[in-house]
């Protein structure tokens, strides 16, 4: 029997190579457990039929090249709902998409088939990668491994729970406004969103197309800057991606210089108390590590989940005109076209869904657009150059992934504006582009469960590299 | 937001929305809109708002087309309707 709960990609990987267990075995390890853990979290929408057959052709590979084989070869992955995999349904965790099967893959799904990545299955969502808890999933809510009275959060909890629960080595998610990092810090994995044209989005079903990302669960830093050098690169099919791997040029200097925003630490910080704590801990462990820490005033940064809340759903209501039950997915019939459209549209979208189209309807309406709209962009534009001047001066933002560890299911649910402020300090790198990634830190007592804990790095654009530097040193300093 | 400029919205996005509903998204909204406001109190220079980041057009030459139809059973096999290799929608003239 393969230990599942040790094993990281780049530990699967030489196993692979040296012969002491295929990619069959791996894969028949994770499929069995699967089927005894899924049906209590729910991580899983659908368990691919081949995932076998494509083990089988992982092992032929991986016997003819040897040592040269790829470091993804018979990987088994977990693949979030919105990511096209050619003749599998992409549902969105969505009615409206529920028949929906993709007639081509994503760009991302594409190099991870070239480099014999298995797929397993497709990962439960928050319909349309709106919201902070899976619970707004058509097809019943994911619940955290770690409890499961809790959230494992969202919009990626399905993806995040696979790999917590040794259901994945890894998951692709997307993160908009922190659907990665966000329930990477609820599951205790590392959650990574790279910065904003690193990775092709084509294929990734858009919600707001000027922050989404493709995103990565895995189990440490070094096995996401595997999967991230797979996936990475510039895509003629998305005009958004970026053509130099500007990444590769930047070296940062030998010193991590990190800032530390000061609002965390005043009285009306976000942060619960033993969060904070955890923080300081994280900080003070950096520090031994040589790291420079360093307070600095991010004063528009509490502005950026307001901004968000008005560009986000503004981009949504354009992008989701597309479901209108004609082309493709659910049609509701109606006495004419119009009712066809309303119809299919008020039954195949779920509530928050339907909330965020009108509100991005409302922000974007005549007489309400230079208050909102514009106001949010012209906010965003100060942002992004004060966090461009903070980082002139260090190489990582930190802060804690979220406020609080996972909260009840149930909890948010009736009360929009609570649920969204769990991302109140992973927006300000979708709003601005930065690369960032949440590092398990710990755990705090809840209810006598140990729950995770998440310490977020932001770094300037392209500089992942630094992300994954600062990153290991951390695991390294928390004995993982 | 009263009920008229909810169910214009609600018209303007396609969507139907039952009675009851209205009045649960009447509030969130409120709520919502209210949080977003904050905004309103941040100053910013009037240049600024002209600025929308590091945007730049992206062009592709406009060469090497497929064949025609190579891709139309295959879209068209994701449509709820098809008639003679069209998606079949209700009549909008009378």
């Amino acid at each position: 029997m393969i230990d599942l709960n040790e094993l990281t990609i780049a530990k699967a990987h030489k196993h692979l190579v040296s012969g002491d267990f295929s990619a069959k075995e791996i894969t028949e390890s994770y499929l069995e457990n699967i089927e005894e853990k899924n049906s209590d979290i729910n991580a899983y929408l659908e368990i691919f039929d081949d995932a076998t057959t494509q083990a089988e052709e992982a092992d032929k590979i991986i016997k003819t090249k040897g040592k040269e084989t790829s470091a993804l070869t018979g990987i088994p992955l977990a693949v979030k709902d919105n990511i096209l995999i050619k003749g599998r349904t992409a549902s969105c965790g969505s009615k409206i998409l529920e028949p929906y099967k993709a007639s081509y893959d994503a760009t991302a799904i594409k190099k991870l088939r070239e480099s014999g990545a298995i797929f397993l299955g497709r990962a439960n969502m928050d319909e349309f990668a709106m919201g902070s808890s899976t619970e707004n999933s058509a097809f019943g809510p994911t619940k955290n491994p770690h409890d499961t009275s809790r959230v494992p959060g969202g919009s990626s909890g399905g993806a995040a729970a696979a790999v917590a629960m040794d259901g994945a080595l890894a998951a692709l998610g997307s993160d908009t406004g922190g659907s990665v990092r966000q329930p990477a810090s609820f599951c205790g994995v590392v959650g990574f969103k790279p910065t904003y044209g690193a990775v092709s989005r084509y294929g990734l079903v858009a919600m707001a197309s000027s922050f989404d990302q493709i995103g990565l669960l895995t189990k440490t830093v070094e096995d996401t800057e595997i999967v991230f050098n797979t996936i990475k690169g510039h895509d003629p099919l998305d005009s958004t991606s970026v053509k130099s791997s500007k990444s590769e040029i930047i070296n940062h200097k030998s010193e991590i210089k990190i800032g530390v925003p000061s609002f965390l630490s005043q009285k009306d910080t976000p942060l619960e108390k033993d969060v904070l704590d955890n923080f300081n801990t994280s900080l003070n462990k950096l520090k031994e590590l040589g790291c420079g820490i360093k307070e600095i005033e991010l004063s528009s940064m509490e502005y950026s989940l307001p901004v968000y809340y008005i560009i986000m759903p503004a981009e949504v209501s354009s992008n989701l005109a597309r479901f209108d039950g004609m082309r493709y997915g659910l049609r509701t019939e109606g006495e004419d076209l119009f009712a066809d459209y309303a119809y299919t549209r008020g039954k195949g979208f779920g509530a928050e869904v339907r909330r965020r189209i009108l509100l991005g309807t409302y922000v974007l309406s005549a007489g309400y657009h230079d208050a909102y709209y514009k106001k949010a962009v012209s906010v965003q534009n100060v942002i992004r150059k004060e966090c461009e001047n903070v980082f002139e001066d260090v190489d990582i933002i930190a802060t804690p992934t979220s406020p609080t560890p996972a909260f009840k299911l149930g909890e948010r649910v009736s009360d929009p504006v609570s649920m969204y402020l769990s991302d109140v300090l992973t927006v300000f790198a979708n709003i601005s582009g930065f690369p960032a990634i949440s590092i398990p830190s710990g755990t705090v007592e809840r209810d006598g469960k140990s729950l995770p804990l998440g310490l977020q790095f932001t770094a300037s654009h392209f500089r992942e590299n630094v992300l994954f530097d600062a990153g290991k040193k951390f695991e390294t300093a928390q004995g993982m | 937001m009263d009920k008229k400029e909810l169910e214009k919205l609600a018209h303007l996005a396609r969507i139907s929305i039952s009675e009851e509903e209205a009045e649960d998204l009447q509030k969130d909204m409120e709520g919502i809109l209210k949080y977003a406001s904050q905004i309103q109190e941040f100053v910013t220079e009037k240049e600024e708002v002209q600025d929308r980041g590091h945007l730049c057009n992206v062009m592709r030459p406009d060469g090497e087309p497929h064949e025609s139809g190579v891709y139309t059973d295959e879209l068209l096999a994701q449509a709820p309707e098809t008639e003679r290799g069209y998606v079949k929608v209700k009549k909008i003239l009378n």
